[in-house]
């Protein structure tokens, strides 16, 4: 029992040595770890992962934290300043704006795309489609695979008289998000009955969780019809169709599509854009920039400062990181014009 | 011991009772604050209404509180013969050295996380459910849905009821059965005599697995098909209340949107006050008759 005294005696004065440390140093931060955190949309992770790491390996006196906890959170939480930056995969509303204690600048860092995957048993070559086809697959209206309306449009391939089955995902997401998006912007009829959201009133089908639930449903369910993340559905190579753009063109998804379908929007001065249904011959459909949220007056200028460097890192030299891990690079007047943008974040 | 330990012993215990009691409090009262928009904009029609639009702000709570008493009563359907069998089984017929490890086995089932049910539902179960509903005729053939969640459900709930139940049936004093067997009575009159000695702390065994089933999220939002609607067919897609909070809690920025959602998460609340206390009232009379 003494012996137990004198250990937590030693353990006491042992930990009050530090602190007495810290106390002094308050005004010199060399050899103190400043920590910086953030949370947001889960779909950038991977990349945003690889670059606080990356950029922590040359900064080692920055550790920068990131909670995957959903697009709705990280907007949530930055607007209650409870983290630092916050990340998303649809642009804040003007609402949500104004809501907020401070203006927040929007900052594209990557480039995503979602796909549609199918179920038809017995096809060899991958199907087409277009956006106003979709629209009414997920609409009800078109409920046959031979539907004359995706016979128009994949000549010569066999198309069996089985039943559509819409597979769309149950949980909040960015993903349904950008694919509604595009859908509204092709079909006035699904922008009025629908509309765009992370969770939206699906008029048919069945809702799946995650990339993972909706891919294992569409595998499983013969005639059936998802919508998945470019990445996941490349990662898992798994069978998507092309998507008909705005110029008439039949275009698969690709990195370089994707990159493409940015350069081909005017992009506005506070970067919240969608850029789905792209100009541009080569351009991908179903593109989204993910954005990262900072105040543009915030209080604490230290981690300020460290944040714009790390963007103007991750904007340049990180983003050769964004290929490997199945992102699309943002094309170059892009990053310049978010380069004069973070200027303006006052320091 | 000193005299005084005693009181100081009663004070700990009540003070502990008395936190349960104001963590109860607490929840209801946190769960109406942060639903206040909602109960203030919907009313009493949150209950009946059966749009959900994050969209247009439009939320009704029917849907959802149909698929999860459904879901929940088809599973204790399932559920509860196959239980009390087990306990039965364990505790009057079955040979001594077979009644640990079956008591263990059924255990174990509870152990298992809900998301490796899921999984396991998503991989295993939604097939077979679709090939029997192809031979059933069904149109479309899903294999998620209602009869995917109950039987999911059913699963999950067993080993509740069966070790709250077998524990009842041990305790039933043995000369209630050889009374019975003195009587002239067969074995199965004989379990049905101590059966009916156990019948209220039975039926709590029950109720226990029915709170079970109310409560579940993950493996049922996997298998559910999670679409809104009010459907008595068992081939639906249909959506339960805690798999809405689960799938659209996170992603929900809009102030009404979130009051909705945790206004869901009250009338669960609510309804597991209600069915509880109406199987307490049961109890009671069974006690009392």
């Amino acid at each position: 029992m003494k012996n137990g005294i004198y250990i937590l005696l030693a353990l006491a004065l042992a930990s009050c040595k530090p602190a007495e440390v810290a106390n002094t140093a308050t005004d010199a931060p060399a050899g103190q770890t400043i920590q910086i955190n953030g949370a947001g949309a889960t779909f950038p992770y991977p990349i945003y992962s690889k670059w606080f790491d990356e950029y922590g390996k040359s900064h080692t006196n920055v550790r920068i934290n990131y909670q995957s906890i959903g697009s709705g959170g990280g907007i949530k939480q930055l607007s209650a300043q409870t983290v630092f930056f916050g990340a998303t995969d649809g642009p804040m509303t003007d609402e949500q704006l104004k809501a907020a204690p401070g203006p927040i600048m929007h900052f594209p860092t990557v480039l995503g795309a979602v796909v549609p995957i199918y179920n038809v048993e017995g096809l060899e070559q991958t199907l087409r489609f277009t956006g106003p086809l979709l629209a009414d697959v997920y609409l009800g209206k078109i409920t046959k695979w031979n539907d004359r309306a995706i016979a128009a449009v994949n000549p010569g391939v066999k198309l069996p008289a089985t039943d559509i089955v819409v597979v769309h995902r149950s949980d909040g997401s960015g993903t349904t998000y950008i694919w509604c998006d595009y859908l509204s912007k092709v079909s006035p009829e699904y922008q009025q009955k629908v509309g765009v959201a992370t969770s939206v009133n699906w008029p048919a089908g069945v809702g799946a969780k995650g990339n993972e639930g909706v891919a294992g449903l569409v595998r499983q369910t013969p005639g059936a019809i998802g919508y998945v993340e470019l990445i996941y559905a490349s990662h898992n190579n798994i069978l998507f169709g092309s998507v008909q753009n705005k110029a008439g063109e039949h275009v698969n998804a690709t990195l370089q599509s994707v990159t493409t379908a940015a350069a081909g929007v005017a992009v506005p001065d506070d970067f919240r854009v969608s850029i789905t249904n792209a100009d541009g011959k080569d351009a991908y459909p179903i593109s989204s920039f993910t954005w990262i949220l900072l105040y543009q007056n915030p209080s604490d200028k230290e981690r300020a400062r460290i944040m714009v460097d790390f963007m103007k890192w991750a904007l340049t030299d990180g983003q050769k990181f964004a290929p490997e891990l199945g992102y699309a690079p943002l094309p170059q007047p892009v990053v310049e014009k978010e380069m004069a943008a973070l200027g303006r974040i006052a320091l | 011991m000193k005299r005084g330990d005693d009181r100081g012993f009663r004070l700990a215990t009540g003070a502990v009772a008395g936190l349960v009691l104001l963590i109860v409090a607490g929840i209801a009262f946190e769960l109406t604050r942060q639903s206040w928009l909602s109960i203030g904009k919907f009313g009493l029609s949150f209950w009946t209404t059966k749009v959900w639009d994050p969209v247009s702000g439009e939320f009704g709570a029917l849907p959802f509180i149909w698929g999860t008493l459904y879901s929940s009563v088809l599973a204790l359907a399932l559920a509860t013969p196959i239980a009390l069998g087990i306990a039965i089984f364990i505790t009057e017929l079955s040979p001594r050295w077979l009644r640990q490890p079956l008591s263990y086995l059924t255990e174990l089932l509870a152990a298992i996380p809900s998301i490796v049910y899921g999984l396991w539902g998503i991989f295993v179960l939604v097939p077979i459910v679709r090939k029997i509903e192809i031979a059933l005729g069904a149109k479309p053939a899903l294999g998620v849905g209602m009869m995917a969640a109950a039987l999911i459900l059913a699963i999950m709930v067993i080993p509740f009821t069966s070790s709250v139940a077998r524990e009842i049936l041990k305790n039933v004093p043995s000369t209630q059965r050889e009374a019975a067997y003195a009587l002239g009575s067969t074995r199965w009159e004989a379990i049905k005599v101590a059966m009916s000695y156990g019948k209220s702390g039975i039926f709590g065994a029950v109720m226990l697995g029915f709170g079970r089933a109310l409560g579940e999220t993950m493996a049922v939002t996997m298998v559910i098909g999670n679409s809104p609607r009010v459907s008595l067919s068992l081939y639906a897609p249909q959506y339960t209340m805690a798999a809405v909070i689960a799938n659209e809690f996170t992603e929900a920025a809009d102030e009404l949107y979130l009051h909705a959602l945790i206004e869901i998460g009250l009338l669960l609340f609510i309804i597991t006050i209600i069915i509880n206390g109406l199987s307490r009232l049961l109890i009671w009379r069974m006690k009392n008759v």
